[in-house]
């Protein structure tokens, strides 16, 4: 932990993966690393949008291996931390192990809000490494208040350092923020943490309503790059923290300068962040938030309106991790569709 | 056990073998209420009692089943092992049972994602060669016991091995996904197969909907639900380099005679126990795998 009040976690080379289908090159990385080390950023996440081990058919693959990830991006922070994100189900201890010999300080190991007793080997063995270990717990929104403390309180008792809360879909008002933050805070004797997601345009209102509410660690993106409409963008975060007379680290206006210098031109009109209408869907029906491209492309092969599929997936309760029922649902969509026209055909 | 007592043709259940005794186990209970006989003193019990079966069935622990593996051996007994041990060859009954049954005295069940996602690797590599295979497993939070929960690596590189080694896949990847929906979903799992462009798809869906029907011989639950398509450069957001995607999905619904139908994981797991155990009794030449006279 800094001497500042808060900890600020960027996430342009991780959740921001989402948003340029995991196609950062290992060189790109590196240039946003620098330029976030130049800021004094405190932490610094890389992997696959899905964490290490993420790259797949049914989430896309990166362009790159999180080896040669590690290698371009390690070398080019000095003392700002390195952590990795790895979800288990998806990645394994051996995506842990090779993390840590490249230089990773943080392991984040995520799950969905429910099913924290998944993670207990993979806690164990981030300590066994020596690194500091976060549990986050993905969207927590589905859940009341007791039930994420419950799950929060397994991960502490595996060895977690911190825990988040975390707002995968973008669907939490402020009040749902506060509930959680406040009553993790109260319970728990480690650090909380909170990740939000712009899908209702309440990523930075909400991460301050957390921070009041007692979180010390909190995630951004420069540019507000991520998955869905985006996470709480960075540079407007450092900004708002410190007018709300938080002592913050990262330099202001060295953070806008990484978002506009280094970032800003790897980004085009089809991957920089937007709450337009399919992802303020996401956040109104509380779907994980790197559903929406591949919800897109899958409606556009059936001929859909993303909307309506990423409503049914939210009705179905899809969590992270389930993009493959994307095609299962607007498969059986479409074939609905054209039985009820074909229905209304017999009946002319 | 109930699958055995409900469905056993070739196959009779002798002795239900625990740790506990009787008061302290569920499942020795059931066994007593069953009117199976039991044993509470593990591989003790098999020692004392191996003249009466040839084959055990062992759902413990990868540790335990490593320990017992050689004691099944000595004792001339046919192990099948459905924890991740893999002491024996990895099988699935309805790809490899016949290559490994002739040869070998313990076989190992993969995991239940395996056992639903192998044959259908195997369907589509049998067309045409599977560069990289991918399966993914959604299965209700409930029907995801303590053992897989506690070591979830070990189902993701169990599983992954498998598709390799049986499936034909070149590489596989597997994933896991617990979904804590009420009420609780049906297993369900997607199967991804990387081939090149010249695939002919009408040859593959046959292949796939034969593999369907085979298993359905033993696991009456498993259903194709996506008719297989096919997904080319423009429908993903990387460079698929020429080749192309196979995308099949299909949901597990158990049989329901002692854990819940949305329980598919864990009954594909033992409807293909039974189902290796039922091919290996009905090959003439088993006699002596099963132990036997000699």
């Amino acid at each position: 932990m800094t001497d500042a009040d808060l900890r600020l976690v960027d996430m342009t080379l991780r959740d921001g993966m989402h948003a340029v289908d995991h196609q950062f090159t290992p060189e790109q990385m590196a240039d946003v690393a620098g330029a976030l080390d130049e800021a004094e950023m405190d932490v610094v996440e890389m992997s696959h949008g899905d964490g290490m081990g993420g790259s797949s058919i049914n989430y896309g693959f990166a362009a790159a291996d999180t080896e040669e990830y590690l290698e371009a991006v390690a070398p080019a922070l000095t003392d700002t931390e390195l952590s990795v994100l790895l979800l288990p189900g998806i990645g394994t201890v051996e995506e842990l192990e090779l993390a840590a010999s490249k230089g990773a300080d943080i392991c984040r190991i995520a799950t969905h809000v429910t099913e924290a007793d998944i993670s207990q080997e993979h806690f164990e063995y981030v300590d066994e490494l020596g690194l500091e270990a976060n549990g986050l717990l993905m969207l927590s929104h589905m859940e009341p208040p007791e039930k994420v403390l419950e799950q929060a309180r397994l991960m502490e008792e595996y060895g977690a350092d911190a825990v988040y809360v975390m707002d995968s879909a973008g669907a939490m008002l402020p009040s749902d923020a506060r509930e959680r933050v406040e009553l993790l805070v109260d319970e728990l004797s480690i650090d909380v943490g909170f990740h939000a997601h712009n899908n209702l345009g309440l990523a930075i209102g909400n991460t301050l309503a957390a921070v009041d509410a007692g979180a010390v660690t909190v995630d951004g993106c420069l540019r507000g790059l991520g998955a869905g409409s985006g996470n709480a963008q960075l540079e407007v975060l450092v900004g708002t923290l410190m007018k709300a007379g938080y002592d913050v680290n990262p330099d202001f206006f060295g953070t806008m300068d990484a978002a506009e210098e280094a970032l800003l031109p790897m980004l085009d009109e089809e991957t920089m962040p937007e709450l337009d209408n399919d992802s303020l869907v996401l956040g109104y029906a509380g779907v994980y938030s790197s559903f929406l491209r591949h919800a897109r492309r899958v409606s556009d092969e059936f001929g859909l309106d993303p909307r309506d599929v990423l409503v049914e997936l939210g009705e179905m309760g899809v969590v992270g991790g389930q993009e493959d029922m994307i095609t299962d649902v607007a498969a059986r969509m479409a074939e609905e569709g054209s039985a009820a026209a074909e229905a209304s055909q017999d009946d002319d | 056990m109930y699958k055995i007592l409900a469905r056993g043709d070739a196959v009779e259940l002798e002795r239900m073998i625990g740790i506990f005794p009787v008061e302290e186990s569920e499942g020795l209970q059931a066994a007593v209420d069953e009117g199976v006989d039991v044993g509470t003193e593990g591989i003790d019990s098999v020692r004392e009692h191996a003249d009466e079966f040839d084959v055990v069935f062992e759902a413990t622990s990868a540790k335990v089943h490593s320990q017992n593996a050689p004691v099944y051996r000595d004792l001339g007994l046919f192990a099948i092992d459905l924890t991740p041990a893999a002491v024996g060859p990895y099988t699935v009954p309805v790809v490899n049972l016949d290559d490994v049954v002739h040869s070998e005295d313990n076989i190992n069940m993969v995991t239940c994602g395996g056992q639903a996602t192998i044959p259908m690797i195997h369907a589509v590599d049998r067309v045409i060669d599977v560069g990289y295979a991918e399966m993914v497993s959604t299965i209700a939070s409930k029907s995801a016991g303590p053992g897989t929960r506690h070591n979830i690596d070990e189902f993701t590189q169990t599983t992954s091995a498998g598709m390799e080694a049986v499936g034909g896949a070149d590489e596989g990847k597997a994933i896991i996904v617990l979904n804590p929906a009420e009420p609780p979903i049906m297993m369900r799992n997607t199967i991804y197969a990387m081939v090149p462009d010249t695939v002919d798809i009408a040859e593959v869906r046959d292949s796939i909907y034969d593999m369907e029907s085979e298993i359905q011989s033993y696991v009456p639950g498993y259903e194709v639900t996506l008719d297989p398509t096919v997904k080319g450069q423009d429908e993903v957001g990387f460079d698929l380099d020429g080749d192309v995607i196979v995308t099949t999905m299909i949901e597990v619904e158990g049989e329901g005679q002692h854990l819940p139908p949305y329980a598919g994981n864990l009954d594909i797991m033992t409807s293909a126990a039974l189902g290796a155990a039922e091919r290996i009794a009905a090959q003439p030449s088993a006699a002596g795998a099963l132990g036997g006279d000699d």
